[in-house]
């Protein structure tokens, strides 16, 4: 006999919570918890991780990627432009940058920068600096297309009433066009400074001093120095750290952007 | 041709608006096939035609929003299809006012009607808020002034609209159908804010289809019809007593349009 299509959904809710019942039964049941805990939660390997996971790495973490997404921004905004302007081959440079820079791997851009520009330019950048150009340039492609998508978003009418007021087209796109386009853009920008900082653990590539590790370097070092994977572990804890808040950050910039949006279709309508 | 003479030339009395053989092709397609308009200062002019006939397109030449193929557009002593003029300098003397109001979405009622005096004209913000609220005022909403656009209805942001072109105290204001986007009931405000501006003196170039309004207010009426204008006077004699048959018809549908429908 057919069930009807409530009985259905409810059959169908049974067994997506026996799924899940019988996957953490298996984990609980056959997992070696013991040797799993002394892997990776060993408090003792863990508490030799302090204070320098923070005061070193976690820091590090966080002036790298902002550093690098300083950079992505600014380049971002340039080639954004770039490719919303009227000189055509301003476009194709445009283009061709975004899409190699999205569709290579950041480390394979660090090695390139690392270890190719220093041997094709004779020039030596200091950590910091290679460090930011790196991300700088990983981040931008991105970030531009993100800028890109929130420039157009902005109605061509705002342009139009900003040139009938007398303001030059500069004006206009510093004054009226890109505030607008930033507060579509927050969220997915906030997303890519995620990914960012998520990418720098890749930096190690470069070959770091110890006051330069950042988390994920750290994190190795001291996995080798306590034959643990504890401070592995914790490491990943602290990237958590910074991304849990900006997750929460995106997520709420988004429900204000709709919430602006809901108000002012209501008011209209 | 220099904005200083210019001037004063406009001061002198000629016509405000002057605009001699236009056109204007999008591509292929020619939308404006020779036009020629004056404007005096004081005068209200309203634009009439069916969609398609280039009105908007000729409002939108009048500030070069639009840039002409060809022909020449004057307005208070500044030629803006000379490829020299000074375009951001002579469009703040022509207040401009849009289908979709397009007022500045970040910024405030009083921001939007601001921002221009003092990034512009580089008027003080004291002055720059003065102009404002006296404005804001005139157009009825001085308690609107804290508000964000989008608190506003469509009625409201386009007084507002009306009240930012006018704080750069333009010499001439172009409307582009102000009333077209408005459910009914909220037509009249902006028509009533329109009609003040009119006796107090203010240059206008109107598109429109309010038929009423363009009977009252304007001194003279263009009817316009497949990138020309096809007949020109006073609104007693272009809608009242029209001599062309296009306007005739073209009256009937908008004046009667069930009526219109039935004769088709």
């Amino acid at each position: 006999m057919p069930m009807s299509p409530r009985k259905r959904a409810q059959a169908f809710r049974g067994v997506q919570y026996g799924i899940l019942v019988l996957v953490v039964a298996a984990m609980v049941f056959f997992a070696n918890w013991e040797k799993l805990g002394n892997a990776f939660f060993d408090l003792e390997a863990m508490s030799t991780q302090f204070p320098g996971i923070i005061t070193t790495a976690l820091v590090n973490t966080i002036i790298y990627t902002g550093l690098g997404f300083a950079l992505g921004l600014a380049l971002g905004l340039v080639l954004a432009l770039m490719k919303l302007s009227s000189v055509a081959p301003y476009r194709w440079i445009a283009t061709v940058y975004i899409e190699f820079f999205r569709g290579v791997p950041a480390l394979l851009v660090f090695i390139a920068l690392g270890f190719g520009v220093p041997v094709a330019f004779q020039i030596q950048f200091d950590t910091y600096s290679t460090v930011a150009i790196a991300l700088g340039l990983v981040g931008s492609g991105y970030i531009a297309e993100t800028l890109r998508a929130g420039i157009q978003a902005v109605p061509k009418g705002q342009v139009e009433a900003a040139r009938s007021l007398g303001m030059s087209q500069t004006r206009a796109m510093v004054t009226i066009v890109i505030p607008q386009a930033f507060r579509i853009i927050l969220p997915p920008l906030t997303n890519e400074l995620i990914l960012l900082t998520k990418d720098s653990s890749l930096i190690y590539i470069l070959g770091l001093l110890g006051t330069q590790y950042e988390l994920a370097k750290f994190g190795r070092e001291g996995m080798n120095a306590t034959n643990s994977m504890s401070p592995i572990l914790l490491a990943g804890l602290c990237y958590l750290l910074i991304t849990v808040p900006l997750g929460y950050l995106s997520r709420h910039l988004e429900r204000r952007a709709g919430r602006k949006r809901d108000e002012g279709l209501e008011v209209t309508a | 041709m220099s904005a200083g003479t210019g001037e004063a030339l406009a001061a002198s009395g000629g016509p405000i608006v002057e605009i001699t053989g236009l056109h204007k092709a999008f591509g292929m397609l020619e939308v404006l096939k020779g036009i020629d308009v004056s404007v005096e200062r004081g005068e209200v002019v309203c634009i009439i035609g069916p969609s398609g006939s280039g009105k908007s397109t000729l409002l939108r030449c009048v500030n070069v929003l639009e840039e002409p193929n060809s022909g020449t557009v004057v307005v208070n002593g500044y030629e803006l299809t000379d490829p020299d003029v000074e375009i951001d300098k002579a469009r703040r003397s022509i207040g401009m006012v849009f289908q979709g109001f397009n007022l500045f979405g970040h910024l405030s009622v009083l921001d939007n009607l601001t921002v221009a005096q003092r990034k512009v004209l580089k008027r003080d913000a004291g002055e720059a808020e003065r102009l404002a609220r006296e404005n804001l005022e005139k157009v009825g909403l001085a308690e609107k002034a804290g508000a964000m656009p989008e608190q506003l209805s469509g009625g409201q942001q386009q007084r507002v609209a009306i009240a930012r072109a006018l704080s750069m105290q333009p010499a001439v204001m172009l409307f582009d159908e102000p009333t077209s986007a408005l459910d009914p009931e909220l037509v009249g405000d902006v028509l009533g804010v329109m009609r003040r501006l009119a006796d107090e003196g203010m240059t206008m170039l109107v598109v429109t289809h309010e038929m009423q309004f363009a009977r009252e207010v304007a001194d003279k009426v263009l009817f316009m019809d497949g990138g020309v204008v096809v007949e020109s006077g006073p609104p007693t004699k272009v809608i009242g007593d029209p001599a062309e048959d296009r306007t005739k018809t073209f009256l009937s549908r908008v004046l009667n349009p069930i009526h219109a429908a039935e004769t088709d």
